[in-house]
């Protein structure tokens, strides 16, 4: 394995900047001690060398690694890019390294820290995504179903599937506040945008009362003999509370931010984009 | 009477059900329509009571011609009684499922008239929620005990998993407490529903687009406490309904009372809350450990130790098999050691294909190592520094609230204090002992 070069790769923070990364480490036979997104310009006392993103290179290194170490791997560096661990990039490079190096069995070598860590993460996407398909409250809008959330890793292209599969008929938005994105979806395309500082309106008389009854089924199905609120603390922590119908307190509808949306329903699609039915992220 | 109430009173009677499942089947939305349903289940909120709120869990109705001693919806009870019309429930199922509150409906009811027209009425329900709405989300309805076969028949292919309450472990207790049920009346509709699924499943291998009966089976429920039946006859009553009528789940409900009656434990009597515990943790070593009922318990010991969890202590009544070499276990014995699971087993198992495995390989696979490492063994050598002493034992292999209750049973007027190897607890309790420290 070539030496650490002592040596910050930045790059454009795009999966393709990713792989353009390892293309260029095994170009320049390297191993950079750190690799930095666009946004992480505090100053590195490392000589730090920008990556420019170009699909050729991208595409050879994407091309080989399903070849070299299988599909499975290669859906789990996807995945893996959607955490938010410290350092993903470094390691998905050491992971990378290693799965050219080893072949598919790359993905069973948990006693390599790059591997375990990945791994820990990947599950912590995994999960969070599984609980938010149940935490996810929309409210409608002006016929439109919009729902906000805020995870700790990038979600939104785990969810879409589920959601699509769902309400094949409705138009939804989710808003995801931690990194500015949005999910929207008209039948049969969606697409994952970015967007932020949008506020909802107000709900009007016919959504508060289904909300009012939510509420009033949330506290009655209780079973006050067996109070045990740690019991709810563990299947459900308290961070995902913030946006759920059945913690919202009178007279505050919900959390708020700046910007408005006027009328949610109006807000469509790109007439040009086209229809992404693969779970394409 | 407004939507509001109906839905108060009706939910408050509901909520004794325990099972909120919404696992056990797959599809998507049909086209026009709206609804999937996720094979590994969904929860979408926890009640505070700790409890995971999937479907929206209502009654039909509360009225109720039956007078079952145990039921807040007895006849004889004095209380508020309301009833949904069909459309009303679709309509709230839909409003409910479109914000994603809830993965579907589990419909139950009290019985109404007679349990023919309950049945109808629930059908009709769940006909408007499939047919004018298109929903293909979850549901789960309850058969009524005594309905014409034919309505049960359109309520499983309507439904996606169905389920007929045993209500009490034992034909005596239902005698005492539920005079209007029987256990023919119960098992009758249980076979007949295990029968029509595994017809429909012949039918589905000859037509594929044949409709689908219950598809996510069928389950049970039975209070715990209210009649004095051991673990051991329940657990084997549960064991013989896995198999002889496919059900997916047997629940446990810890008996709370409701009703002042001599035949019933005292009102202020705690729910069994620790017991119905130990009961769903055999449960699984039934469904997914490949444990058998006779293997937990026997006829010396019919009632599980609050103590200690059931698969620790079936693990120090055979330390003849242990300490287990982890490179050479048949994956089976794997799933016998405390502290490994059936995803650390199956890993386990994956894993040493590559290599021999270490202690540091374990853990990262996911192995309570606190518990497994007085059971184990990597290539012929136990955890580094593993001292096994009565003390460190024991807060290994219990929680801090079984510890409690272990020192309080045994010193139940003492302050807890620091167990120690030469105290007089050592002829005490001699299993825990005699597993832990082996030969000492």
């Amino acid at each position: 394995m070539p030496d650490g070069g002592n040596v910050a790769y930045y790059y454009d923070g795009s999966f393709d900047g990713m792989l353009c990364c390892v293309f260029e480490s095994y170009a320049a036979k390297e191993i950079p001690d750190e690799i930095l997104p666009p946004e992480a310009l505090q100053a590195t006392f490392l000589p730090a060398k920008a990556i420019v993103t170009d699909k050729m290179k991208a595409e050879r290194v994407r091309k080989s690694i399903p070849e070299k170490m299988g599909a499975q791997a290669y859906d789990f560096i996807r995945h893996a890019f959607l955490t938010n661990i410290d350092g993903k990039e470094y390691r998905l490079l050491l992971f990378i390294r290693l799965g050219f190096k080893h072949g598919p069995k790359v993905m069973r070598m948990i006693s390599e820290d790059a591997v375990y860590t990945l791994l820990k993460a990947v599950r912590h996407l995994n999960n969070e995504s599984h609980l938010l398909k149940g935490f996810i409250r929309f409210s409608a809008f002006h016929g439109a179903l919009v729902a906000e959330i805020e995870p700790k890793n990038i979600v939104l292209p785990l969810l879409a599937k589920h959601f699509r599969e769902r309400f094949p008929g409705e138009r939804f938005i989710i808003f995801d506040r931690t990194n500015d994105m949005a999910l929207i979806y008209e039948p049969y395309r969606h697409r994952i945008i970015p967007a932020s500082g949008v506020e909802l309106p107000e709900p009007d008389e016919a959504e508060q009362k289904i909300r009012e009854l939510w509420k009033l089924f949330y506290n009655t199905i209780e079973v006050e003999g067996r109070y045990n609120p740690k019991c709810r603390m563990s299947h459900m922590p308290k961070h995902y509370w913030k946006y759920m119908t059945e913690f919202e307190t009178p007279g505050k509808p919900s959390p708020c931010r700046a910007g408005t949306l006027k009328n949610p329903s109006g807000l469509s699609l790109p007439a040009a984009s086209e229809d992404n039915s693969e779970d394409n992220f | 009477m407004d939507i509001f109430d109906k839905l108060k009173i009706l939910t408050d009677a509901a909520k004794f059900d325990v099972a909120c499942t919404s696992s056990g089947v797959d599809k998507s939305a049909s086209p026009g329509g709206i609804g999937n349903a996720a094979a590994c289940g969904i929860c979408h909120s926890f009640a505070a009571d700790g409890r995971c709120i999937s479907l929206l869990k209502v009654l039909m109705t509360n009225v109720c011609v039956f007078d079952c001693k145990y039921c807040v919806n007895r006849r004889s009870n004095d209380t508020r009684r309301a009833m949904f019309t069909p459309r009303e429930l679709a309509e709230l199922t839909i409003q409910f499922y479109r914000r994603n509150y809830i993965e579907g409906l589990f419909l139950s009811s009290g019985v109404i008239k007679n349990p023919d027209y309950t049945c109808e009425q629930m059908t009709e329900a769940l006909r408007i929620l499939r047919e004018d709405y298109g929903f293909s989300g979850y549901i789960h309805a309850k058969a009524i005990p005594g309905a014409d076969p034919a309505l049960i028949s359109r309520l499983g292919f309507l439904a996606d998993r169905m389920s007929v309450n045993i209500e009490l472990p034992s034909q005596n207790s239902l005698e005492l407490l539920a005079p209007d049920k029987s256990k023919h009346s119960i098992l009758k509709p249980m076979g007949y529903i295990k029968n029509r699924i595994s017809e429909n499943s012949a039918d589905l291998v000859r037509y594929r687009h044949a409709p689908r009966f219950a598809p996510a089976g069928q389950s049970t429920q039975m209070i715990i406490g209210a009649t004095p039946e051991t673990d051991f006859h329940i657990l084997n009553l549960s064991e013989n309904l896995y198999k002889k009528y496919g059900l997916k789940r047997v629940f446990f409900s810890a008996y709370i009372p409701v009703a002042e009656n001599t035949l019933l434990p005292a009102r202020d009597t705690k729910p069994p809350l620790l017991r119905e515990h130990r009961l769903y943790q055999a449960d699984w070593l039934l469904r997914f450990y490949g444990f058998s009922a006779g293997e937990l318990l026997d006829e010396q010991h019919q009632n599980f130790d609050p103590v200690m969890d059931p698969k620790c202590n079936w693990a120090l009544n055979h330390l003849e098999l242990f300490p287990m070499e982890i490179n050479r276990a048949s994956y089976e014995e794997l799933l016998r050691v405390p502290g490994i699971g059936v995803r650390s087993a199956k890993r386990i198992v994956r894993a040493r294909r590559d290599g021999s495995l270490d202690f540091t390989v374990l853990k990262r696979l996911g192995v309570v190592l606190k518990r497994a490492q007085y059971f184990i063994v990597c290539g012929g050598r136990a955890a580094q520094g593993l001292r096994i002493s009565h003390d460190s034992v024991l807060r290994s292999l219990l929680s801090e609230r079984e510890l409690n209750l272990y020192n309080f049973n045994r010193y139940p007027e003492s302050e807890p204090e620091q167990l120690s190897l030469f105290g007089n607890s050592l002829n005490a309790q001699e299993e825990l002992q005699k597993c832990l420290t082996g030969e000492m």
